[in-house]
């Protein structure tokens, strides 16, 4: 079914970009963003559910559907995952750019190619695997040279790519690159881009503790579990966004969410939820997914007009998408209530297994739905623990515990975590604040990270309680910068307005240290 | 099985060895340092039944003569031992070897090992024995945190599944040494050689209170001993002082200062000692 745009509607949305326009908190850059989804949101091209209206263009509160602020009508994909070897090796025509013959060629090329892709956000969402990438190109620099490149070239992204959903990779092997982007890095403090560790048998121990010296300082890398990756997703995978497992010269084409928080409350008892008010959701979503992936694949023209696909950087065939969840500790907690029982997520055996029977659930929906669009992941989408939006409330993150109800022991709540962050291989992760005392004790965090290797623990990040740079749900941003937003001056990053909403209705300071 | 009294077990300790391990207090020891942060740890209950009535959510009842602790009902409020008037706690249970190692295996595989400490932990020496014992069996490291009054030398058993000590050391000289624990340290500083020369010796501690011993001597003279020993990577930890916890009588003396932690962390590295940590 195709939306109609009544007059009051109309007149809504003048309202909506009135405010955009006179927003004295947005900078330029963010206005035009918003302004461009604002006029996207005029058009009704997509044939959408029936049942979706109620659910997903409602209040807060009573919403079970989120497509995260895409648009009506898609014209790229979400996620977009250069194949940046074949760039820096090739060139590219359109860009009118040869092979990367140093390292400032390669740095310079990056940077172009950089503010080439386009994303939900209009900035990329991941810049590379930058140990593979810039390794063979500093072998005859020395260490000072290199240092010095990178600190500049690595501010000017801080500085230009003005969202913290950038991400870039290193690992799982050791390489000289990886230590001296972190040693950068820590000195640096900035947001962005976000950074990642894969980490697996093979790294070697002095590599980790150098990414969690790092983190000390500056809120990353954050640490994959490469086996759990590559058994998924195969050799070619990357980490891009906040924690996303995606296919390099892939993305994914969209991503849409339940709010089981919400679902819950339209449910009698578990039994009900469980047999028809969840998978009836999961079926909307799918159907509406599906409609945005062929308006995109068939439509749009992206993927034929676009010099990322013409000349071969994606590949359609390697782009999923994934299906996302959020909400899950708060849908279990009301489930119970209405059963009478006050046993709560996280701290309840069962209450977890109730956790992941809807899992379980949702999974088997998942590989029953097949796309033809989405042939990179055998035809299905890839489930995603959603990281939240400012907006939440009473929501938590995908499946994390809510922050304030954490388990006393962190072993119980790592334990909570294991059952839960195998069914995501298009990512989730878990945030842990440590105590000063680390500093002079990083094994400590090291052994944290082996443990987890083996129990399926997916994806894990730290930072110092007194750090400025902080880790919101996914994405970094400074405490100092939200606080001069707080002060109703505007800041350069438009993360930093989420980060702000998530310290006032997420409680994100308030997260238990370890 | 033996049984030992256990103060406490933290499954996930960040300050107590390297890496993530298992700490297990145990109760009581010889030593009566005047700056003792746990003080509660250093006697043992002698059940005459009065902290019973500090407990207000019933976790300590007292009947026949002895003690009970409802681990369930505690809120870990503290009342109890601070009203104990023989420094001791009654907030402990009696476990042996294996249900301690139960508490342990919960927290495999984030740890790399456990600390067992005190207290002073030898004084259960043949409980550290079994769960030393059990806990190198399950590939686990093993180190003891001690004030160094029991003779290591004397127990081969025991060192040999011990992968090392670390050790307090209060004061270097002697009536020094009596003043601060109330005890004589010949022992302490046997170990101290004895331990560094066999590498058991990860880490020493002193914790710096100018106004009560030489500071600067103590550290001088344990980094000359860990220098001539070949233990340049062992750890040394000089302590800041802090009130909190501490018990009342002693509470007025004062902290060092960052300047004089500084100058003892120089005269440690002076003696080539590359792991010499302000905490
Ligand atoms: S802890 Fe102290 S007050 Fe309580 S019973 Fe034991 S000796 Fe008495
Ligand atoms: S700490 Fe002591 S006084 Fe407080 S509840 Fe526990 S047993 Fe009772």
């Amino acid at each position: 079914m195709k939306r109609i745009l009544t007059p009051e509607l109309i007149e809504e949305k003048r309202r909506e970009i009135y405010d955009t326009l006179v927003d004295p908190t947005t900078t330029h850059e963010q206005k035009v963003t918003y302004l461009a989804r604002h006029a996207e949101n005029f058009m009704t091209v997509l044939d959408e559910p029936e049942e979706l209206d109620e659910l997903m263009r409602c209040d807060i509160d009573t919403r079970c559907i989120c497509n995260l602020f895409e648009g009506d009508a898609p014209y790229r994909p979400r996620y977009i995952c250069i194949d940046f070897e074949k760039f820096l090796r090739e060139g590219s025509a359109f860009l009118q750019l040869g092979p990367a013959r140093d390292f400032s060629e390669a740095l310079t090329n990056l940077m172009i190619m950089y503010h080439n892709i386009p994303s939900i956000t209009n900035y990329p969402v991941f810049i590379g695997d930058l140990d593979e990438l810039l390794g063979p190109y500093i072998e005859n620099e020395d260490d000072e040279t290199v240092k010095k490149a990178l600190r500049l070239w690595l501010t000017t992204i801080d500085r230009t790519i003005l969202d913290s959903f950038c991400h870039a990779d290193i690992g799982p092997k050791e390489s000289r690159l990886g230590y001296l982007l972190m040693e950068v890095e820590s000195e640096l403090e900035n947001a962005v881009p976000n950074l990642t560790m894969r980490v697996s048998d093979e790294t070697p121990d002095e590599f980790i503790l150098a990414g969690i010296r790092c983190a000390l300082h500056s809120a990353k890398p954050s640490f994959a579990n490469d086996r759990m990756f590559r058994e998924e997703l195969g050799d070619n995978y990357c980490i891009a966004s906040c924690y996303n497992g995606l296919l390099k010269g892939g993305g994914s084409y969209t991503l849409s969410r339940l709010i089981l928080s919400n679902i819950a409350k339209r449910a009698k008892d578990i039994g009900d939820f469980k047999t028809n008010v969840l998978p009836h959701m999961c079926d909307v979503m799918a159907r509406y997914m599906d409609e945005r992936i062929r308006f995109l694949v068939e439509e749009s023209g992206w993927f034929t007009s676009s010099f990322l696909a013409t000349e071969g950087f994606v590949q359609r065939e390697k782009f999923t998408a994934m299906f996302g969840l959020v909400g899950l500790a708060e849908c279990v907690n009301l489930l119970l209530e209405k059963e009478g029982c006050h046993e709560r997520f996280g701290h309840s055996e069962r209450a977890n297994r109730l956790g992941v029977e809807i899992m379980d659930i949702i999974q088997q929906f998942n590989e029953n739905h097949c796309n033809p669009y989405c042939e990179a992941t055998d035809h299905h989408f890839l489930l995603h623990a959603q990281v939240g939006i400012e907006s939440d409330h009473d929501c938590s993150p995908g499946t994390r515990i809510p922050i304030g109800e954490e388990p006393d022991e962190l072993v119980d709540h790592l334990k909570c975590i294991s059952l839960f962050h195998k069914y995501f291989p298009s990512g989730t992760g878990d945030i842990f604040p440590v105590d000063l005392t680390v500093h002079k004790n990083p094994q400590y965090v090291l052994d944290i990270i082996r443990g987890s290797l083996g129990v399926d623990i997916r994806y894990l990040s730290f930072y110092a309680s007194d750090s400025d740079v902080i880790r919101v749900t996914g994405y970094l941003v400074k405490r100092s910068e939200m606080e001069k937003l707080d002060a109703g001056q505007n800041v350069r990053q438009n993360t930093t307005g989420l980060g702000l909403g998530a310290a006032k209705n997420c409680k994100i300071l308030d997260r238990r240290v370890r | 099985m033996t049984r030992a009294t256990v103060n406490k077990i933290i499954s996930f300790s960040s300050v107590d060895g390297p890496g993530n391990r298992t700490a297990i207090f145990l109760q009581g020891c010889g030593f009566d340092c005047r700056y003792c942060h746990n003080p509660e740890t250093i006697h043992t209950c002698i059940h005459c039944g009065e902290c019973a009535a500090w407990c207000r959510p019933g976790a300590l009842t007292f009947a026949d003569g002895r003690m009970r602790w409802d681990s369930a009902k505690c809120v870990f409020c503290d009342e109890c031992f601070h009203h104990c008037p023989h420094g001791a706690s009654a907030r402990t249970r009696n476990l042996t070897a294996e249900e301690v190692m139960q508490s342990v295996r919960r927290n495999v595989p984030f740890i790399r090992g456990i600390t067992v400490s005190g207290g002073e932990c030898t004084r259960w020496r043949d409980f550290l024995l079994e769960l030393l014992t059990l806990a190198r069996a399950e590939g686990l490291h093993t180190l003891l945190d001690s004030n160094g009054s029991y003779d290591f030398a004397a127990d081969p058993e025991l060192t040999a599944v011990t992968d090392g000590v670390m050790l307090d050391v209060k004061a270097w000289d002697a009536r020094e040494h009596l003043r601060v624990t109330g005890c004589d340290n010949a022992q302490v500083l046997a170990n101290l050689r004895w331990l560094a020369l066999h590498g058991r010796l990860p880490e020493v501690r002193t914790v710096i209170v100018p106004e009560l011993f030489d500071c600067a001597q103590t550290v001088r003279e344990v980094s000359r001993v860990l220098a001539e020993c070949g233990c340049l990577d062992t750890r040394y930890k000089i302590i800041r002082y802090r009130p909190l916890g501490v018990r009342e009588t002693y509470r007025a003396m004062e902290p060092p200062s960052e300047a004089y932690l500084q100058e003892m962390a120089a005269i440690a590295a002076g003696y080539g000692l590359r792991d010499a940590v302000i905490v």
